[in-house]
Formats: structure tokens, C-alpha cells, sequence
């Protein structure tokens, strides 16, 4: 069971599984030096240079997936979405609901994320509420190795369009190429646990719409994703000794969502805590407060996320992003309420 | 305007992204870094012509024509620094630069200098008589919906836009010939701009070319396009790993190139040839890298430029001791409460 960083394993997912099926071809804009490794294996017919032309290479991969291809489509990151966000929200999504389910298409998006390496509000964005908010989507967030490589091979082998985010502050890979560039003068705050682990030697899979229990609790339930899940685990490390016990919940996917997982915990928490590096307003804090309504729970909440533009500077990134004192404070007054 | 002026921005320019490559790597600014190095003719030449109302968009690698422009150097170091005093309060950083004094807007995302420029130009057409706005771009996103269809948008509304393309051969680490149909001078043609082609390292050559499109642009005449050839000095950012691998395999490609033989040796997979073409892929494109143009060498602007002064040897000089205190100062006042100081 090799140790690898998150982005190495999606990688191996993404090669044992074109080794496996050769329908898989993968499309991305310097796809041939980012991902040598494949185009040495599996050569330019299956592993293809894409123009600065998202919209085109998007809307193509949407009508190759249609037409018998299963292609992977990398984006360099997921704000870059929205140049193409026409092929994913009015045709990848609706097609099996325009067709009356009669043809589903499979598209896996791999799509880096998130912030905290102080790169700016147009390559820092999470936005995976935006994107599970579509009805026609698959939506995943790897907060381990291990669940990256095994959600990646799910997608791999799902039947219709998923998006697949990856966090690049646990993915030491991206974080070398945008942020360290080489230099050993920065440092970023990279959570252990999330950047590297073991990753099974066999092919595995983790289901979609199964949320894990990171850590069990009696007192608050945190849910989260990504990065935010290791920030926390370590607040309530942090809090195990003011006797605050966190029960921290990783969705790993936001559609289709567990929610069975989520109304078990807040059950018996009676609290709800959302951690969420993506936009606070209309996103998944609210979407979580309206699961619990709809289970009749009336749960204490808070909602620890990113509430603005996210700025450049390191010092106010740090500060925008769900940060653990924001989380230890967030339940800290939800346990005194 | 005459060469010393030219070279006088030039070297604000170059000098200017000098320092911000020594504040990267001493770990002051974060993030990816895009140096226009290598783009000084082009951003002297062209930025010279503007003025007071007159336009501006530009791309992720934008330091060139701020400095040109005239955007104030000191809260534009403090922006990268992430100062509140920063040009944009700490909030921006080098893709996201806006100076609303200069009409001046900066984009991380490729392509969108056009269309932001083609409003600027249809605001100034109602707003500002007998004033433009140029889009600074590059071929890469030249292969993106926005900029083609702002090309078609310029021409049917008979905007005041210039399109100055710059094309270095390289979409990120992608030669922009594998991924390029037709060429761009013919695209623009067709799309009836004017359109027109020069040697990015030539100042003069730039500024003549470019002046003759603005002022067509200016006369109401409609929107026109300039391709710029000129070198990428410094690669697509600080710490190109493409450009690290190509000038030191051994020491930073060695681990890629462990992953490329065990992938290319697995079992399943490609034929021969296809295992074949994906290495000499791999190995053509590092070859271009690898020869690009690098500082202080043929094709380097700068070099051009200062033998083009050679018969203003003394101007040169006050020009070359004038720009290297202006910068020097700038930087020491940036730096000033960092605890750092400017040479270290």
C-alpha cells in the first residue's frame, strides 16, 4: 500500500483505469507535459492536447461521451469552468433528462480546487455548490489519497457526467507547479493527514453518495469537505479538552448527498456546524440547514465558509478561508447556546 | 516618440520585473508569477501611444504596460507584497491589477482582455470623443470563444479596439502551433479587421506599426489587430517546471522522467508507435524549451534596444542610472516596514 500525495493518486486512478478501458481518452490543455506519464503509455490518440478553448473542448468531450467515448476532461482549475459552463449546465446535465433517460453520457471533469497558497480570487474558488446545485450532475470532493483515487475510479466507471474536485493544498503536485514554483522560501499550511496516505495497491472504488465519519462526537456535528475536514479534526483535537466533542462528518459527495448520514448525527448532536471553504450564501451550509429542517430537526447551526472575494494576500486568504480558531470559536458558541 | 523615450520604458520594464523575480523567490509574493519578460518592445512600443482616457486590458502577464502606462510602481510592489496599501488593497494581486484612474483592468483569465476592452472602446465611443482601447492578448488565447467572437463583435459594432496579440510560440507549455488552425493575421482579416504583423523585438518597428492602427482606430475607422512576435524569456511563470526540466534534466526532471519509463514500460496500454510518439513528444517539446531566447542573448529586446542607443551612448547612460534609482527606490520603499531590505 504506497504512500502517495492526492494528485499522484488521482493520477493512478486515472492510468490504471485507461489501462484497463480503452474508451477512456483524456483531454486537457498541457495535457502531453502534465501528464507525460500517459502520453507515453497510451499515445496522442488517447491522451490529446487541448487549445486555450475550454468552451470547445468541454462542449466536444460532452458530445464524444455521447457518441461511445468516456473522456476525462482536465481543467487547471475549476474557476476555469466557467468559460465552458454552457456544455456543463445546459447539455452535459440535461441530457438524460432531455432524453427521458434514454442516454446518459459519461464525462469525468477533473477539476483542481481551492485556495490557501495565495494565488488569487480566479484560481482560488471552490464552487462546488454552484455545480451541485445542477439536477443531471455528479459532484465529488476527495479529502484523502485514498478516497482520491477511489471516488476517481467510480467516476471512471460511472455511467453519466462527475465532477471531480481535487483540493491543491493537499496535493503536493499543485502546489509545487502554481505555488512553491521551486522556491523553498514559501510555506504553506498543508494538513498531514489530507496531502499524503496510503492508497491501496489494488483497484478500489468509494462510492458516491456516502459520507464518512472522520471523527465520532456527542456534542457538535461539523460537516464538511476538502480541505476543510482536516481543519476540523483539528479543531476538535483542539476542543477534546475543553470538553466540546465533535462528531466531524467528510461528505466526499455533495450530489448525491447522504443525507441519511448528516440527519444520524445532528440526531444526536442536536448542533450542526457547516465548514465550507466554498460561498457562504445559497450553497451547501444553507442546503445542509435545509436537510435538517426537512427531517424535522431543529438543530443549533453556524456556518464557518468563505463570505467574500477571496484576496491575494496570504494573510487575508488565510483569514477568508475557514481557518481552525474560526471553527474552534463557530462551535465554541454554538456549545455555550 | 523617439527611441531614447522607448528605451527609457523599456527598461522601466524589464527592470521592474527584475525585481519582482527576486521579491518571488525570496517567498514576498505568493503564488504564480508571470514575468513579461521579453515583452518590453512590444509594451513600450504600443503603451507609448496612449493616453488620458484611452483603454487598457491585459492578461496575467501585465507588468509591462502598467509600468508603461505609467501606474504608479511603489502600490503596485505593496499589491504583490499584499499590503493594505497596495493598489488594490492586498486583494488583487499580479493577474488581478485595476487602475480605474488609467482604464486600466488585468485579468487571470485567458481571454478576457478582449471582450473587457471592447466595452472600454464602446463606452469611450459614446463617452470620450476620438479615444480607444487596446487588448493586450496572446496566441494561446487567441484559440478561445471569447476573443474570437470579440473579434466579430469589434468589427460589427466598428469599435475603437486594437487587438495587439503577442504570439512567443507558447500556450503555457503547449507549442501554440499543435493547437493553432490558420494563422491569426488571416483570422482577423477575415473577420475585417485591419490587421497587421511585427518584429516584437523591434521597438521602433512596434511603434510605428501600432501607431499607424491606433490612429486608424482613433479616426473612427474601425477595429484593427497587431501580431507581435517576441520571446518568452522567463517561461509561462517563475518556476516553469517545463522550463527547469528542459535546462536541468537531471536535477529537476529526474522523478518525471522515472514516472514517463514506468508508465511508458506498463503493461496495457499503446502500441509501440503510439509509446513511441508520446516520448518524442515529450522530448521535441523540452528541445524547444530548452532553446528558447534567455536574457542578455539574440532576441532578448533589450539587447536590440541598447545597441539601437549605441550612437546615444551618453543619453543611455543617464537613462540606464536614472531607471536603475528609480526602481532601486521603489523597491526600498515597498520594503520599508517588511524588515527586509532591498539587496538582500
Amino acid at each position: 500500500m504506497p504512500d502517495m500525495n492526492l494528485g499522484q493518486a488521482v493520477d493512478r486512478a486515472i492510468e490504471d483505469a485507461m489501462g484497463r478501458d480503452d474508451s477512456i481518452v483524456l483531454i486537457g490543455e498541457d495535457a502531453p507535459m502534465l501528464r507525460a506519464p500517459l502520453l507515453a503509455r497510451f499515445g496522442a490518440g488517447r491522451v490529446l492536447a487541448a487549445p486555450i478553448s475550454e468552451s470547445a473542448f468541454l462542449g466536444a468531450a460532452a458530445g464524444a461521451a455521447m457518441a461511445g467515448l468516456r473522456p476525462v476532461v482536465e481543467l487547471y482549475m475549476v474557476d476555469f469552468i466557467a468559460v465552458a459552463f454552457d456544455a456543463v449546465l445546459n447539455h452535459i446535465a440535461k441530457l438524460e433528462g432531455f432524453s427521458g433517460g434514454k442516454w446518459k453520457a459519461p464525462l469525468v471533469i477533473r477539476a483542481p480546487s481551492g485556495g490557501g497558497y495565495g494565488d488569487g480570487g480566479q484560481h482560488g474558488q471552490s464552487l462546488w455548490g454552484t455545480l451541485a446545485s445542477i439536477p443531471g450532475l455528479t459532484v465529488v470532493v476527495a479529502s484523502t489519497p485514498a478516497d482520491a483515487y477511489g471516488l476517481m475510479t467510480t467516476a471512471l466507471g460511472h455511467d453519466g457526467p462527475v465532477v471531480f474536485m481535487e483540493p491543491k493544498l493537499l496535493s503536493e503536485d499543485w502546489l509545487e507547479f502554481l505555488g512553491r514554483g521551486g522556491r523553498d522560501t514559501v510555506s504553506f499550511d498543508v494538513p498531514a493527514e489530507g496531502a499524503v496516505g496510503p492508497v491501496p495497491d489494488s483497484p478500489h472504488s468509494t462510492p458516491f453518495g456516502k459520507a464518512i465519519v472522520r471523527r465520532e462526537g456527542a456534542d457538535v456535528t461539523i460537516v464538511s469537505v476538502a480541505v476543510g475536514v482536516h481543519r476540523a479534526l483539528e479543531a476538535a483535537d483542539k476542543l477534546h479538552g475543553s470538553d466540546v466533542s465533535c462528531e466531524v462528518i467528510d461528505l466526499r459527495s455533495l450530489r448525491p448527498l447522504d443525507v441519511e448520514t448528516v440527519v444520524e448525527s445532528v440526531t444526536k448532536t442536536g448542533c450542526l456546524l457547516v465548514v465550507d471553504e466554498d460561498y457562504r450564501e445559497f450553497g451547501l451550509a444553507g442546503e445542509l440547514a435545509a436537510v435538517c429542517l426537512e427531517a424535522a430537526l431543529s438543530p443549533r447551526y453556524a456556518r464557518v465558509c468563505v463570505e467574500d472575494t477571496l484576496p491575494y494576500a496570504r494573510h487575508l486568504e488565510d483569514a477568508a478561508l475557514p481557518n481552525v480558531d474560526r471553527i474552534v470559536e463557530a462551535v465554541k458558541s454554538l456549545a455555550d447556546a | 516618440m523617439e527611441l531614447t523615450g522607448l528605451y527609457r520604458q523599456m527598461l522601466r520594464a524589464r527592470s521592474y520585473e527584475l525585481a519582482v523575480e527576486d521579491l518571488w523567490h525570496r517567498g514576498l509574493i505568493s503564488g504564480e508569477m508571470h514575468l513579461g519578460t521579453g515583452e518590453e518592445a512590444v509594451a513600450a512600443g504600443v503603451v507609448t501611444l496612449l493616453g488620458d482616457g484611452d483603454g487598457l486590458a491585459l492578461t496575467h502577464r501585465c507588468s509591462p504596460a502598467l509600468v508603461v502606462r505609467g501606474v504608479p510602481i511603489v502600490p503596485m510592489l505593496r499589491e504583490l507584497l499584499g499590503c493594505e496599501d497596495g493598489l488594490c488593497g492586498g486583494h488583487g494581486g499580479h493577474m488581478h491589477l485595476f487602475s480605474k484612474d488609467h482604464l486600466a483592468a488585468t485579468s487571470g483569465i485567458v481571454g478576457a482582455s478582449l471582450p473587457t476592452a471592447a466595452g472600454f472602446a464602446l463606452a469611450n465611443r459614446r463617452l470620450r470623443a476620438n479615444k480607444v482601447a487596446v487588448a493586450f492578448t496572446g496566441t494561446g488565447a487567441m484559440n478561445s470563444g471569447m476573443a474570437l467572437e470579440t473579434l466579430n463583435l469589434a468589427a460589427a459594432w466598428s469599435l475603437p479596439l486594437i487587438v495587439v496579440c503577442i504570439d512567443n510560440g507558447w500556450s503555457i507549455t503547449t507549442t501554440s502551433e499543435e493547437v493553432t488552425g490558420g494563422g491569426h493575421l488571416e483570422r482577423a482579416r477575415a473577420f475585417g479587421l485591419r490587421a497587421d504583423s511585427v518584429d516584437g523585438t523591434d521597438v521602433r518597428a512596434v511603434h510605428k506599426a501600432a501607431g499607424k492602427l491606433i490612429d486608424f482606430s482613433r479616426r473612427g475607422k474601425g477595429p484593427a489587430f497587431l501580431l507581435a512576435s517576441c520571446p518568452r524569456l522567463d517561461g509561462h511563470f517563475l518556476g516553469d517546471l517545463l522550463l527547469r526540466m528542459a535546462r536541468r534534466p537531471v536535477a529537476e526532471g529526474k522523478d518525471t522522467f522515472a514516472k514517463v519509463i514506468a508508465s511508458a514500460t506498463s503493461r496495457g496500454g499503446g502500441g509501440l508507435r503510439d509509446r513511441a510518439g508520446g516520448m518524442t513528444r515529450m522530448m521535441s517539446v523540452m528541445a524547444k524549451a530548452r532553446r528558447g531566447p534567455t536574457r542578455e542573448q539574440r532576441g532578448d529586446p533589450m539587447l536590440a534596444v541598447r545597441k539601437a542607443m549605441k550612437k546615444h551612448k551618453s543619453e543611455r547612460d543617464r537613462i540606464d542610472s536614472e531607471v536603475s534609482t528609480e526602481i532601486e527606490s521603489a523597491v526600498e520603499t515597498a520594503l520599508a516596514d517588511f524588515g527586509e531590505s532591498a539587496d538582500a
